[in-house]
């Protein structure tokens, strides 16, 4: 249908000339408008308290411990069941988060610019690996670590940033590509590479030896740091592309333990959702596939710009921490996304593909008409609040969603 | 073309292209038949109402 390829073109062009750079990291209430005191932001399409799974109740009564909101989580939750918060997803406010995605007033957030349209977009710091909020933790080492994220941490890292006219990031997602990182499951190269640029910044920014040891050890220390910024460059990539009369495009990938939902360039803000699926992975040890909750976060935003699972031959040593099979087959799951997929990066290439930019531009026909869906490759949270992360793995995004949208697209361009 | 008569036929060797169920060339490589698999299931797996979807969308 021509209209559909003229949009879908439109789309493309939108999505490949973004130019997304890293400005500045500021408390969440002072750049999210609309973010009001006793709201919360959450992974996923929209969920009230209770549908919400296990991780992510226990993510919001430690939130709202550290906003001040309760004296404890007994009280949190007890609040939250009783309708003392507003719950929101962050993709109603510009923003993305990890796993259960938690984004609140005081929490310091980055902020990416995307140059080539002005729209930016915001994500929360990623806190580390272990028990951490993302993953439903909520003890007092998780609010403590927070609390330093919010009046040390994330103060030192906008001053660096700005001290630097920020850092643009393709480039970096350009040559993690190169170094066997997808941006999802694995971010060694990125974090790497974003530490080296950010500091010689930090060191003349952070006057205090004792917070600037802390902050590069933390930075260091976090083989997945760079996974939020690639969260949210993904956000600000995508949201230009939205809204493109026509097109079949699919603008965000979310979910919030309960729902995977997507939204489609051509049909405006309407979530397509179905019941999101159980990863299938490895576990550490002690920990099986009984303690798994469901599929769970917004970081499918990567995705659906054409990296983690998509860019899965870029990275074959994540082929076996998320159980996928043999590092030889990366290539494979990589080559099924390209038949899903409009177009190739050709500013992001996987060298061992002899250089083939990472399927892009996620078309809901193709998904339908040849039953392949997006490949996803996942962090897994146990089931219950307050545990973390038990293992990682593979899901794949419903069918269902993408039939939904399929029809809504058609009945909005008169079809039948 | 040239039309080959049937004895011709039988006689050359097979050359043989699988479409969809790929048991069934798996079953004939066994027997050190050469075969070309082609992934292919109906589209929208057969539902007929988004396959009319799909078409008429210029998928």
């Amino acid at each position: 249908m021509k209209q559909i390829e003229q949009a879908n073109n439109c789309a493309l062009e939108r999505l490949l000339s973004a130019t997304p750079v890293l400005v500045d990291v500021v408390p969440a209430q002072e750049i999210i408008t609309n973010l009001k005191d006793r709201m919360i932001l959450h992974a996923g399409p929209p969920i009230e308290w209770d549908r919400m799974c296990g991780p992510m109740r226990g993510a919001i009564a430690g939130i709202a411990v550290f906003e001040g909101w309760a004296p404890d989580l007994k009280v949190a939750e007890r609040m939250a069941s009783e309708g003392a918060f507003d719950f929101e997803p962050n993709h109603h406010f510009n923003a993305v988060g990890p796993m259960t995605g938690i984004t609140t007033r005081s929490q310091p957030v980055m902020v990416v610019e995307n140059t080539a349209f002005g729209n930016k977009a915001y994500c929360a710091i990623n806190e580390g690996l272990g028990k951490v909020m993302r993953f439903g933790g909520n003890d007092e080492e998780v609010i403590n670590r927070l609390r330093w994220l919010r009046d040390s941490f994330g103060p030192a890292f906008g001053s660096a940033l700005r001290h630097i006219g920020g850092l643009p990031l393709k480039d970096i997602v350009a040559r993690g590509l190169t170094m066997g990182d997808e941006m999802h499951q694995r971010n060694v190269g990125c974090s790497s590479l974003f530490l080296r640029a950010l500091a010689p910044a930090l060191v003349e920014t952070i006057t205090d030896r004792t917070e600037l040891s802390k902050a590069l050890t933390f930075m260091g220390g976090n083989d997945q740091f760079f996974l939020n910024i690639a969260m949210v460059l993904g956000k600000a990539i995508m949201d230009p592309v939205r809204d493109r009369e026509g097109s079949s495009i699919v603008t965000a990938m979310s979910r919030n333990g309960t729902e995977f939902g997507i939204r489609v360039s051509g049909t405006g803000d309407t979530w397509f959702t179905a019941p999101v699926e159980m990863p299938d992975g490895l576990y550490f040890p002690g920990f099986t596939a009984e303690d798994a909750n469901p599929d769970m976060g917004d970081s499918t935003i990567v995705e659906t710009i054409g990296l983690g699972g998509f860019a899965m031959a870029a990275a074959p040593a994540v082929a076996g921490f998320v159980g996928a099979g043999e590092a030889s087959e990366a290539a494979l799951t990589t080559r099924a996304m390209s038949e899903i997929t409009i177009s190739e990066n050709p500013e992001w290439t996987i060298p061992s593909l002899n250089y083939m930019g990472v399927p892009t531009g996620i078309d809901i026909r193709r998904v339908v008409e040849t039953g392949i869906v997006p490949t996803i490759n996942t962090g897994i949270a146990h089931r219950k609040p307050g545990v973390g992360q038990v293992g990682a793995g593979v899901v794949k995004a419903p069918m269902a969603c993408f039939e939904k949208a399929l029809r809504a697209l058609a009945d909005r361009l008169g079809v039948s | 073309m040239k039309h080959k008569e049937p004895t011709e036929l039988l006689l050359d060797s097979l050359k043989i292209v699988n479409i969809g169920l790929e048991s069934f060339s798996q079953d004939l490589q066994k027997q050190d038949v050469s075969v070309i698999h082609v992934d292919w299931s109906p589209p929208a797996g057969g539902n007929v109402e988004l396959a009319n979807l799909l078409s008429k969308l210029g998928s």
